[in-house]
């Protein structure tokens, strides 16, 4: 009885908190933003930083609440791809303090006498403000021939069967969104795009290399034996140090350049 | 003879390749092509000389447009 009471009695009290959080303002926070800006519409004026204010108390935590408010609230001129806000789809990728991350996966530093700065993906050509051009990028992915590849039909006729110590040889490598954070944050990729495939490809390469389903892995090997594909790879690092959804870049192409090595 | 620098050969090549490319459409069309490009060229005829990255971005531009008109589906422009 003793114990109903002060529980009933604790429930009361904290429903008389709760209604007076609400009515109280919360102090402004304010954070500075600086932003890349550049309008293709006016080529030959120079890309410069702009800056906005965003009272942190009244924004989602996450740096594209911020960029979507400053959109909505203070700039609607400011151009940024994004879709679904939860990182599953890598629309949304920028560098963000130095870093390329997914702005929708990326805390805002609470530390408002620090201004955060946001860039579009370093070293590649920019369509818009935080827009880069990534035709290249998907042009390189499409050279891999990422699709499963079979000379024979499944012997049931429906699916390919894969054991399950062969489809785990595949997580880690089909997570990834091709956000190209990886690719534009390697040293390598910066001074050879051209040839270069950078590790986001090449590790959608060698997820296909390890596919158990997949018979034209010979083919593919052969595709990437030459001195420019993957050996332009020194083992930076910087793409799974950068890589927003935890993944090992690093080490899928560190699997090709040995499965090369043993062909 | 001015000596032409890097750039300029490189906008000179985007111009006359636009011009070959206007000749592989239909005849009755070509004009338009032409002066298409002639009116896209003159906006930026008064560009500084040492404007490079903003040539350098018209150039990617212009090579991307004209990828684009040399398609074989593309017969008139206005």
């Amino acid at each position: 009885m003793n114990f109903l009471r002060s529980s009933s009695l604790r429930s009361t009290s904290s429903i008389l908190r709760r209604g007076l959080a609400t009515t109280t303002e919360k102090p402004v926070l304010e954070k500075t933003f600086k932003i890349y800006r550049w309008n293709p519409d006016q080529p030959n004026e120079k890309p410069k930083l702009q800056e906005y204010k965003v009272d942190l108390n009244n924004c989602g935590p996450m740096v594209l609440d911020a960029l979507i408010k400053i959109k909505n609230e203070q700039d609607a001129t400011l151009t940024f791809r994004r879709s679904c806000r939860e990182g599953i789809c890598g629309s949304c990728a920028m560098n963000i303090g130095g870093r390329n991350t997914l702005a929708c996966l990326c805390r805002i530093d609470t530390n408002t006498s620090k201004e955060t700065k946001i860039y579009p993906l370093p070293h590649m050509f920019v369509v818009k403000d935080l827009v880069p051009d990534l035709t290249h990028f998907y042009k390189q992915y499409k050279s891999i021939q990422p699709y499963l590849q079979r000379d024979s039909v499944p012997e049931d006729g429906k699916e390919n069967l894969q054991s399950i110590a062969d489809r785990k040889k595949l997580d880690g490598l089909y997570e990834c969104i091709l956000c190209a954070c990886c690719s534009t944050s390697c040293p390598s990729y910066w001074w050879n795009q051209q040839e270069y495939l950078g590790p986001a490809v090449l590790m959608q390469a060698y997820r296909w290399l390890v596919d158990s389903r997949d018979q034209a892995g010979k083919a593919r090997g052969e595709m990437l034996e030459n001195a420019m594909s993957v050996y332009r790879c020194h083992t930076i690092l910087n793409c799974t140090k950068t890589c927003p959804k935890g993944l090992n870049p690093g080490k899928a192409i560190a699997e090709i350049k040995k499965q090369l090595a043993f062909q | 003879m001015v000596r032409l620098s890097g750039l300029q050969k490189e906008v000179l090549k985007l111009y006359r390749q636009s011009l070959r490319n206007s000749f592989k459409k239909p005849v009755e069309n070509q004009g338009n092509f032409r002066s298409y490009i002639k009116v896209e060229f003159g906006k930026n005829r008064n560009l500084a000389k040492k404007e490079f990255s903003t040539i350098e971005y018209l150039l990617r531009n212009g090579y991307k447009k004209l990828e684009m008109l040399s398609a074989d589906e593309i017969k008139n422009i206005k």
